[in-house]
């Protein structure tokens, strides 16, 4: 199929995005709902408690819930706008089939139709071109449920390999870093152990906007007596308060982590006893680390040596600890090195698997941890089994009821996916829950190989950007249409109840699925009736694997608060803390509390290269990305929700007063930058909390409105996560504002309060 | 049904993050659907990313009832002050103006002033208001004295106010270093600061901060 079906303002007109504000009965003062749904926010990986207020099938509000022990009651603001998205005017209520004729591109269709010629479209398509030659995208907003159906669906129905999901772009190289040294990929320890430590070090991670509920916990740790300690290109609103600021030069984490753990030996600060009693490895990452002197240490990081030093001095000489981070040191070609190099300070400290001893990756997506433990994920089976294993084969194959030998083996990355489209080897695609154009690098490539396809089918609930380019779109749930289960950032397994039935033709995701397999005529294995019996199934699966869910029920998550897996049998109260003293693993079987065969964690050498793309004479300025605390991902559903756009219209491009007075782009300038990609337009914002070497620009966007139009397509060698904190780019001035972009845009942007263009 | 005695209001701006989650949740409030009584003050954005939320601050004497001609401000005996009643408002926007917060705003498509109720239809049923309920940095804190020390055990709460030679006592409390004095600053005076901006050389603000040159070719 070739291009969009029709122009993007006729798209838009049909399909928006529009935006929701409250009206009618959601306004009015005194209403009694029928009912409050106790369920959790369908955006972040902190995953809130919040109610939702229901009358006749419709969200009308929300009412915080402020017994669940995570969030109690607060919320973020696209927590509390979010009951906006329900009832929403651009909700796919049928089925659609492509039709440039159609005023809006598509011609909406009986769901049964859409659903056979669906399944008529991958029949021809395999038979003429094999199995593999249809690959699927999925998602990590997904209930677990979900995803384990999605996984099961790639391999049984379709018989594919080709299956991955958006937490490639997310959570991958934290994933893979922590299963090196741990063994087992989950936050380490509970949030509650973030308050009462003595140093919190947090790395690449906008905190305040990313993950906003935890500020609550890092200002409560400072209250009683911590440091906080922000490492981050930007002084992000909470670095502004916290007590050690060092402003790192994106893409050199791993060089700043070997700095300390420099300081640390040379100084004694490390845990002997715990080095020798529960690692590995540590001599020689000792030996990598001899060269990384202070003054080399700043002289890659941009750091000032004094404020290694101080750091170095706090984390060394900590009693108890809480090392995060997220994606800032994450999304680089160099990402699992990275996140080894900040394991193996944690691990030189002796400092975990005891309360206020702690370590975690910030997960991004609602579903972000259990998304990537059951098998939607390109190389792996149901309870972070391995795909290439041939007992892990056969454990799976037995619940699924079919031979090990029919199932695939391990499949590709998201992004390879693309090449693979590329070079004809895949020609069919079903996509949910994923919108490459908005999100993959490079996304005008994405756009051309989406057109590429031979057939391509997308499930959502509103039509987003690359569901544009979909022969046949069918309709999805919201996260308040269906229910199941979700790991929270904790690793704490919670509920998502259902708050209302979708309107119209929607349907639940996984009657979809199991719709597009019986109308396949392969229904065996995709018979559930309700996500209850999809759980069921996925804690069997899960049974004796690392993330062990197989004493995890409903009704236990409801009771408890939710479930921290791994939780191996009924009585069992789930594992709140991993790697404490004396626990045990079904991988280490008593020797120590760590999830190998000896019970021992890993040190790994992380050895530092700059970035795949590095600053030259062409393109000499660092572009990095990131969100706002408005906006949730590609934005499919927070650029329709009105007070949210509100708040932050448009992505700016943040800019520090000497480089913009260098190249003379004053605070509202509408300033082109280019990359080796392309270039966008945006307007600038002027302000001293970025590096003067390194811009900003978030990425929740479409269109000419897309960051990830000029970022660039390299990879982590082993996560295969994206480069999108560091590429190079040139900024110039624009001569005049985008066309059409100027009313747009002036009105309701915040400048930066001194003077220009003002709101 | 009134708000508890026991139960106040705390404001620790040095926590507030900006993310306008009291804004958003602020409109969802019965007493007012539709329309946020906070004010989030980005402070200079230039400089820093600090932001200020401002919700009334509930006056025991308050200076927009003082001044309202028409009597149509308010203060509930558990010391909230109320949204000008309707039957009463001119919509002369005297309070605006006099308030030494700058908290009341004029609806014009209501000819009415309207400001933070402290949620009261949440709070005289013992409920949290929307904004201290929702605030993910807690920023807005509303508890006891006994809860509030207890958690912030560096801070300690201030709620008289100097302006000019107005001494001004609030139901709502600051938080303030426990040890550090208070301060009274001439504000009108600070107006006028020669002083400009970018001579500030606080390392947290300043380019100072970022030692490398901007660009190394
Ligand atoms: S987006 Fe995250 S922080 Fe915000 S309300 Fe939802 S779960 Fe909470
Ligand atoms: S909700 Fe709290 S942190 Fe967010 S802007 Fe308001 S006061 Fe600040
Ligand atoms: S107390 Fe209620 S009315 Fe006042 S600012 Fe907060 S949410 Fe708004």
């Amino acid at each position: 199929m070739a291009h969009l079906p029709v122009s993007e303002i006729q798209l838009a007109d049909h399909f928006g995005p529009h935006l929701a504000y409250a009206r009618g009965v959601r306004l009015e003062c005194g209403v009694e709902p029928d009912k409050l749904v106790k369920t959790h926010c369908c955006f972040c990986g902190q995953q809130c408690g919040i109610q939702l207020k229901v009358k006749g099938n419709e969200v009308i509000g929300f009412e915080p819930w402020e017994e669940f022990p995570f969030n109690r009651g607060m919320l973020c603001p696209k927590g509390v706008k979010r009951y906006l998205q329900d009832s929403h005017p651009d909700r796919l209520t049928t089925a659609l089939m492509r039709d440039p004729r159609e005023p809006g591109g598509f011609r909406r269709t009986p769901y049964t139709d859409a659903i056979q010629a669906t399944a008529d479209a991958i029949a021809k398509l395999q038979s003429e071109h094999g199995s593999s030659a249809f690959a699927m995208l999925s998602g990590a907003s997904l209930t677990t449920e979900k995803t384990y159906l999605m996984g099961k669906f790639a391999r049984v129905c379709l018989k594919t390999p080709y299956i991955d999901y958006n937490g490639r772009l997310c959570m991958v190289s934290a994933g893979a870093a922590n299963k090196k040294a741990f063994g087992i990929d989950r936050a380490a320890n509970p949030w509650s152990d973030i308050i009462g430590t003595e140093v919190v070090w947090i790395s690449g991670a906008n905190v305040a906007e990313c993950a906003p509920i935890t500020t609550n916990y890092v200002w409560q740790a400072r209250e009683q007596g911590a440091k906080i300690i922000v490492v981050d290109p930007r002084i992000t609103p909470l670095a502004r308060t916290c007590d050690l600021f060092l402003p790192v030069k994106p893409g050199r984490d791993i060089a700043l982590f070997n700095g300390v753990l420099h300081l640390m030996i040379q100084n004694d600060w490390i845990d002997h006893k715990f080095i020798e009693t529960h690692t590995v490895g540590f001599e020689a990452v000792a030996e990598s680390v001899q060269s990384w002197t202070p003054a080399k240490t700043a002289e890659v990081t941009g750091i000032a040596e004094r404020s290694i030093r101080q750091a170095a001095e706090w984390w060394g000489q900590a009693s108890t600890s809480f090392l995060m981070h997220a994606r800032g040191i994450e999304h680089h070609s160099h990402g699992v090195q990275n996140v080894l190099g900040a394991i193996n300070i944690v691990l030189a400290s002796g400092r975990i698997g005891r309360p206020q001893c702690g370590y975690a990756t910030i997960t991004g997506q609602a579903n972000g941890q259990g998304g990537r433990e059951h098998g939607q994920k390109c190389d792996q089976l149901p309870g972070m089994r391995d795909l290439s294993n041939p007992e892990h084969r056969a454990h799976i194959a037995r619940i699924w009821d079919v031979s090990p030998d029919d199932l695939p083996g391990p499949g590709v990355d998201a992004y390879e996916i693309f090449r693979k489209i590329d070079q004809g080897e895949i020609r069919g695609l079903l996509s949910i829950c994923f919108n490459p154009v908005v999100s993959l690098p490079d996304n005008d490539f994405i756009a051309r190989m989406l057109d590429k396809l031979d057939f391509y089918v997308a499930i959502d609930f509103f039509l987003n950007d690359s569901a544009q380019h979909a022969d046949i779109v069918l309709p999805g749930s919201l996260q308040e249409e269906d229910e199941g289960t979700v790991t929270q950032i904790e690793g704490r397994v919670i509920r998502i109840n259902q708050a209302v039935d979708p309107p119209g033709d929607a349907r639940q995701d996984w009657r979809i699925i199991q719709d597009i397999a019986a109308a396949l005529k392969r229904p065996h294995g995709f018979t559930f009736t309700e996500p209850r019996e999809i759980f069921d199934e996925l804690r069997r699966a899960s049974q004796g694997g690392i993330a062990d869910y197989s004493g995890i029920t409903y009704e236990k998550i409801e009771q408890q608060f939710g479930v921290f897996w791994p939780c191996p049998s009924e009585d069992h109260p789930g594992t709140l803390r991993l790697f404490e003293k004396g626990s045990d693993n079904p991988i280490a079987r008593g020797n120590g509390p760590f999830y190998f065969p000896d019970g021992k964690a890993r040190f790994n050498q992380a050895d530092y290269t700059p970035p795949k793309e590095d600053v030259d004479a062409e393109f000499p300025i660092i572009l990095t990305t990131g969100r706002v605390v408005s906006q949730f991902l590609s934005g499919t559903q927070t650029r329709r929700i009105g007070p949210l756009v509100d708040q932050y219209p448009e992505p700016r491009l943040e800019i520090h007063p000497q480089l913009a007075a260098r190249l003379q782009i004053a605070d509202g300038d509408w300033t082109t930058i280019t990359s080796r990609r392309g270039e966008i337009t945006l307007l600038a914002l002027v302000v001293k909390s970025i590096r003067p070497d390194t811009v900003f620009i978030p990425y929740h966007w479409a269109g000419p409105l897309s960051v990830n139009r000029i970022t660039i397509a390299a990879q982590d060698p082993i996560s295969k996560i994206p480069e999108y904190k560091v590429c190079a780019v040139r900024l110039t001035k624009a001569a005049a504002p985008p066309d059409g972009r100027f009313e747009r845009t002036a009105s309701g942007l915040a400048s930066n309060g001194k003077g220009g263009r003002s709101a | 049904m009134s708000v508890p005695e026991s139960l106040f209001f705390f404001l620790d701006p040095n926590r507030c993050i900006g993310c306008e989650s009291c804004v958003q949740a602020c409109s969802e409030c019965d007493t007012h659907k539709g329309h946020s009584m906070i004010h989030l003050e980005r402070v200079n954005r230039y400089e820093s990313p600090q932001t200020i939320p401002v919700v009334c601050m509930h006056c025991d004497s308050p200076t927009c009832a003082e001044v309202c001609p028409a009597d149509a401000i308010k203060r509930t005996e558990d010391g909230v002050v109320q949204t000008a009643r309707k039957p009463r408002c001119i919509a002369c926007s005297n309070c605006v103006l006099a308030c030494p917060f700058g908290v009341p705003k004029m609806n014009t498509d209501y000819e009415l002033m309207m400001k933070c109720d402290m949620c009261y239809d949440r709070t005289s049923e013992g409920k949290r208001p929307m904004c201290a309920t929702v605030c993910p940095s807690q920023a807005l804190f509303f508890g006891t004295h006994a809860e509030i020390q207890a958690l912030r055990p560096r801070s300690r709460s201030l709620n008289t106010f100097q302006f000019g030679r107005q001494t001004i006592h609030t139901k709502v409390q600051m938080m303030v270093p426990r040890e550090a004095p208070v301060m009274h600053i001439d504000v009108a005076a600070a107006w006028h600061d020669p002083q400009g901006e970018d001579e500030q050389d606080d390392p947290m603000l300043s380019a100072a901060l970022f030692e490398l040159p901007v660009l190394s070719n």
